[in-house]
């Protein structure tokens, strides 16, 4: 089916001159477009009312209290939101990237497997964040009941200082993988067989086809994807606020974490607020490149 | 563009901004001081959701039975309960009740920013109010003047499962009444294996600094204390270092307090309805919380003071009202406090429909309002007669809960608490969960955050 557009006919009037066509076409314009104005202005004042002015209140108020920044805890909150992006970016950007190159590769079931490595994501994320407190149940968890069936010691997972943060990272990385892993699926498969072949006949091993043929042509995608992860991850929520309550000992307590708690637990919402106008800023400069790089390629 | 086409795109304008202006005024309140007939309409929140029917019930009936007898009062009544994350919006945007529930960490935050009414030229008004205890009355004073009243209060003890005393070798009749008695109970019901835990402790979400200040309380120490015009952290001391190194112990070398940790009351009540745990702290209302909601048996659960003897941590509830009302809706609104929830000729029927329709009535506190331990003196008295009289659940196993509370110094949460109890949770969490935790540092990081909360108070 093709739509064709059709030019509306022009008019006929003669033109009039600038000084006395500017009153009379303002006017027509205003009021050949009256209903969508109309419509429009609803639009206008919902969105006016529900998020402009609740963005430019908090704005206003992160103003007017300021002594949290010599808080301890607002700089362990920053190291362990970063500390939790970095280990995001170490785990959660290369196993989604693994998976898929080993997806691509398969030859029978990729269907099934496709399916298996986005399952987690249609899980609502409490309920994963639920299920993997069971897993890390230090007693008869999964995970050390697997440990204790190879003969290795019991980890304390979420029970340990050393070991609580990155097994929230792994619980999110699980979690949100898949839409990654299909992402990267995509971005190879438009890697055009010959390069392969061609370095295949130049003698390239496995690695230097990765290395040299796999990341160069998917670069983009893999720096998109690391912006948006960096975005992403900044945010850490649910899994410290459902797994761990920012323990033990402050060693999960995230930038948002802190945030929530000064707004609906101390009802403080000038710091929460200047807090989260911080947060804004840095994820507002990724978000900047972010634009930048995907402007630069469109 | 034609007339009709003018005129048809007008009228579209104008019913979106109608529909517009509709949605904004769904907004405002409606409320005058005066309702129909000269009546003065107030609201009131505390009213139970529908998915607790009886309780709904009983608080409709209540509404009914005043607006009969207080022919000039209408009672707007309203869900809910203190929500922090809605309380100053609710306020600002004027859709506060004109009496709103608080629980009794509230009113030093609310009478600093001057969120709730001063009463102090109404409450003498107030039947009764001279026999409320005085410890309750202090939390909704300051400066002399009056701006709340307190209408349930509980006291932490030590809850413990009298079917794994029994099957431990302890005797239930008999429970432990200092800590270290805790800890070799701890050990013999440990020792029945099976993954029974012998006692738990929360850590997370606050609750840890929460029980925390319990444990602190009941051997004589204190969280906080005023120094001149401020209040200063005052737990990095013997007694703090007591209890951390009690609970370390408990943990580490007898392990008796179980592998997970981080917990908060859901698990513990999970634990102890399960039938696997011997004992933790809490207030009397976790006893139907445990049969309700973890089918558990009331005659397996038994109250004990808490152990330690020197004192014990006092919560609970209360009513305020909105700064804005006017005099004649805190009139009003003082009215239905004092009705419905400070109304000793009250006591027996209250007490007697609760029985008639099998709810627990015996344990030491509410609900009902008619079982709160809040009165002093001959109203004391003759509330624990009714609540003998009506009982439906074993008395006889609070009993010493009952006897050996008159003892301890009753003690409110700290201001700021719940700040004071998030860096409170640190220390829980350092004994509990690291083996080679260092005592003196969480004590001296704990005093830190604590202190720096406390500067807050105003």
């Amino acid at each position: 089916m093709s739509i064709t557009t059709v030019s509306p006919p022009r008019r006929t009037e003669e033109p009039a001159t600038p000084a006395a066509r500017r009153p009379g076409a303002l006017r027509r314009k205003i009021t050949d477009n009256l209903t969508a104005y109309g419509f429009l202005c609803a639009a206008l004042v919902v969105f006016a009312l529900f998020s402009w002015y609740p963005i430019v209140r908090g704005v206003l108020l992160s103003f007017q209290q300021v002594n949290f920044v010599s808080s301890a805890l607002f700089g362990i909150a920053w190291r362990n939101t970063l500390l939790f992006t970095g280990l995001a970016l170490i785990v959660g950007f290369a196993v989604p990237f693994a998976v898929a190159l080993v997806l691509n590769e398969l030859r029978h079931l990729k269907g099934y497997f496709r399916v298996v490595v986005y399952l987690p994501v249609m899980l609502p994320p409490v309920v994963v964040a639920i299920l993997w407190k069971w897993f890390y149940d230090p007693g008869p968890g999964l995970f050390n009941s697997i440990l204790r069936t190879v003969g290795l010691p019991p980890l304390s997972w979420l029970n340990s200082a050393d070991t609580s943060m990155l097994s929230l990272v792994l619980v999110a990385t699980w979690a949100s993988m898949g839409s990654a892993t299909l992402i990267y699926l995509a971005a190879l498969q438009t890697i055009p067989g010959e390069l392969y072949e061609a370095a295949e006949l130049d003698g390239a091993n496995l690695w230097q086809r990765l290395r040299h043929v796999t990341i160069p042509q998917t670069r983009f995608v893999l720096l998109i994807m690391m912006l948006l992860q960096i975005v992403a991850t900044m945010q850490v929520f649910t899994e410290p606020y459902v797994m761990t309550g920012g323990g033990p000992e402050d060693s999960t307590v995230t930038v948002l974490l802190l945030l929530y708690r000064y707004a609906f637990t101390y009802n403080d919402f000038g710091t929460a607020s200047a807090m989260s106008l911080l947060l804004f800023i840095a994820l507002g400069a990724f978000s900047a490149l972010y634009l930048r790089l995907t402007r630069t390629k469109g | 563009m034609n007339a009709p086409t003018l005129r048809r795109r007008s009228l579209g304008l104008l019913l979106v901004t109608g529909l517009g202006l509709t949605a904004a005024a769904c907004g405002e309140s409606t409320d005058d001081d005066a309702g129909a007939g000269g009546k003065v309409a107030i609201t009131v929140n505390g009213q139970p959701p529908k998915t607790q029917p009886f309780e709904r019930k009983i608080f409709d009936a209540d509404v009914a039975e005043f607006e009969s007898t207080h022919k000039n009062i209408d009672i707007q009544p309203r869900e809910g309960f203190m929500d922090p994350k809605t309380f100053s919006t609710k306020l600002a945007g004027g859709q506060l009740e004109d009496v709103f529930y608080v629980y009794l960490t509230d009113p030093a935050n609310l009478i600093g920013r001057k969120q709730a009414a001063d009463i102090t030229d109404y409450v003498k008004d107030v039947p009764h109010y001279d026999e409320l205890q005085p410890a309750l009355k202090e939390i909704f004073t300051r400066d002399g003047k009056v701006y709340g009243l307190p209408t349930a209060n509980y006291s932490m003890g030590l809850l413990y499962n009298r079917a794994l005393f029994t099957e431990a070798g302890l005797d239930p009749d008999s429970p432990p009444s200092t800590w270290e008695e805790v800890r070799e109970a701890a050990k013999k019901i440990t020792a029945l294996g099976n993954n029974k835990i012998g006692f738990a402790e929360y850590s997370k979400n606050n609750q840890g600094g929460w029980h925390y200040t319990s444990w602190l309380y009941s051997v004589g120490g204190n969280v906080a204390k005023q120094d001149g015009d401020k209040w200063v952290a005052d737990f990095n001391n013997a007694k703090g270092k007591e209890v951390a190194q009690h609970l370390h112990d408990m943990r580490w070398t007898d392990n008796t307090m179980g592998e997970k940790q981080l917990l908060v009351i859901e698990d513990v009540q999970r634990m102890m309805g399960a039938g696997q745990l011997g004992m933790y702290i809490a207030a009397p209302d976790n006893v139907p919380a445990l049969v309700n909601q973890f089918k558990g048996d009331y005659a397996n659960y038994g109250l004990a003071p808490m152990p330690g003897g020197n004192g014990t941590l006092i919560g609970g509830e209360g009513y305020m009202l909105n700064p804005k009302a006017t005099p004649e809706k805190i009139k009003a609104g003082l009215q239905w406090i004092s009705w419905k929830y400070l109304n000793p000729d009250r006591m027996e029927s209250d007490l007697k429909r609760y029985a008639d329709e099998k709810q627990p009535i015996g344990l030491p506190s509410a609900p009902p309002n008619a079982a709160a331990d809040i009165w002093t003196g001959s109203l004391r008295e003759q509330q624990t007669t009714l609540k003998t009289k009506y009982a439906t659940v074993p008395v006889e196993n609070y009993q010493s809960f009952v006897d050996g509370l008159a003892d301890l110094d009753k003690k409110i949460e700290p201001p700021n608490a719940q700040q004071v109890y998030a860096a409170l949770d640190n220390v829980m969490q350092g004994v509990l969960t690291n083996k080679d935790a260092n005592i003196d540092q969480l004590l001296a990081d704990a005093e830190t955050k604590v202190n720096a909360a406390l500067a807050q108070v105003k």
